[in-house]
């Protein structure tokens, strides 16, 4: 039938001019989520096709910016997926808690929650002071949001029951202070935390890593852009160096699959396999 | 009746309240051999023991797994959207998953696999609607019609949850209105 294969069309046109005219590129990303969205923005603008759309995206600043943030995916929350932070505990940090300095990269950091999480049990790891977390997104009004590290209480209940699951030692409420309907988090989780703006897509390494964490970033990438990520970890990974992916997430179907050596399988916890030692 | 035998290559399913029992009545009527594929979309607790897969694989010829993000679409493949993702069919036929916010209070959403689906398959899609008790998939099932493909629904009458079903009715309008053996039946003569 024409007029999927039309509106495909469309859509390749529709990122390409996103990519030429702004740099932003999302032509890799999978292309059912992308398309979703742009035909939910295209029903909210009243306009008839992606192509008037496509007009608009070009001549107004404004409108780029709705789309950026349309494509920008937000869903996080404190200590999501308790398990994952319990693995953490007991398979990285007995591995990272001698190094002298421990570099963390949190890739896709989204609002910030997944950050502060891991800020707080790296201090009840005792490691907090001697750790530097680099925490990015492309999205500047989410990187914004997290180094303000303020959130509706209404989750509370729901972050203090993942505290407690993901094996928190003390009490969640040690580290914000609650004001009105919000909380703010506590000063001494951020000062080691810095918060930048970093695409995958297009972007370099910017250091050496010990950690590596994204999660829930790669499945909304192709299998071309997932290895494009994958290589740009391994270069930025030292040796130890460990990966974390979210728990729908695997290195297992790319081209890199050999250089990284599952240490948690269903954690999605990789090791960065030293080629050296190999030799 | 010949027209069955067209070319129909995948069966997506969505099913909510009563759907354990509703797949397994189903599933175990496929013949040996089946050669579509099957996409389940059932609106499911996390079941950190794989249990329901374990299952499902006793009762049915075909190979029931977990979908995985990027896999390709394989005949004689039956997968199912993990709890808390949502599955999408993509345009050269494998499987993406999404954290988004869930759809109609449902992650994953039926309607986000059956639109999708629709779309990479066109007419080769057979859409099965069974027992729920709410109104996810009849915006799908509508596309999967929109676009040549046939639409499934379980009589209502049959069914634990009648809602979903007749909401499907309703919106979607249905090829075929069957008790769930029949549908079993039925699908296994799409092969």
């Amino acid at each position: 039938m024409g007029d999927i294969a039309n509106r495909n069309l469309e859509i390749d046109l529709f990122l390409e001019a996103m990519y030429k005219k702004y740099g932003y590129d999302f032509r890799n990303y999978s292309r059912a989520s992308i398309k979703r969205r742009i035909e939910h923005r295209l029903k909210l603008t009243g306009l008839k096709t992606i192509s008037a759309m496509q007009h608009e995206l070009i001549n107004n600043w404004n409108f780029f910016e709705i789309v950026l943030r349309d494509f920008s995916i937000n869903v996080t929350e404190m200590f999501r997926d308790p398990s994952f932070y319990k693995a953490i505990r007991e398979e990285i940090i007995p591995k990272i808690k001698d190094f002298q300095q421990i570099n963390i990269w949190h890739a896709g950091c989204a609002t910030g929650e997944e950050v502060y999480s891991i800020a707080v049990l790296l201090k009840e790891e005792g490691i907090y002071d001697k750790t530097r977390i680099y925490a990015t997104d492309f999205n500047k009004d989410v990187l914004e949001k997290a180094k303000q590290g303020v959130y509706p209480a209404k989750f509370l209940k729901q972050y203090i029951l993942n505290y407690r699951e993901a094996g928190g030692m003390g009490s969640f409420t040690d580290y914000y202070t609650a004001k009105y309907e919000f909380v703010l988090m506590d000063s001494s989780l951020k000062k080691n935390i810095l918060f930048s703006d970093h695409n995958l897509t297009c972007d370099t390494v910017f250091g050496e890593m010990d950690v590596i964490i994204c999660r829930n970033v790669i499945i909304y990438f192709n299998i071309e852009l997932q290895n494009h990520v994958f290589k740009l970890f391994l270069d930025a990974l030292g040796n130890p160096g460990f990966l974390c992916l979210g728990s729908k997430e695997t290195v297992s179907i790319s081209d890199y699959v050999d250089n990284f050596e599952a240490i948690n399988r269903k954690e999605k916890i990789y090791k960065k396999v030293d080629k050296r030692a190999v030799l | 009746m010949n027209f069955l035998k067209t070319d129909h290559e995948i069966i997506v399913i969505g099913v909510s309240t009563g759907g354990f029992k509703a797949l397994e009545v189903i599933l175990s009527k496929l013949p040996e051999g089946f050669n579509l594929s099957v996409i389940i979309v059932q609106h499911r607790k996390k079941d950190p023991d794989d249990f329901f897969i374990d299952y499902m694989n006793k009762k049915t010829s075909l190979h029931i797994k977990e979908a995985e993000d990027k896999e390709s679409i394989k005949p004689g493949v039956g997968y199912i959207a993990p709890p808390e993702y949502h599955l999408l069919v993509e345009m050269d036929h494998t499987l993406s998953l999404s954290v988004d916010p869930p759809l109609k209070y449902a992650r994953p959403s039926i309607d986000m696999l059956f639109e999708t689906a629709a779309e990479a398959y066109e007419s080769k899609v057979a859409g099965v609607i069974l027992t729920g008790a709410n109104d996810d998939g009849s915006k799908g099932l509508k596309k999967i019609r929109k676009y040549g493909g046939m639409a499934i629904i379980q009589d209502p009458v049959t069914a634990e949850a009648p809602m979903m079903p007749k909401n499907a009715i309703k919106i979607a309008g249905a090829d075929h209105i069957l008790s769930l053996a029949n549908i079993g039946k039925f699908l296994g003569r799409l092969s």
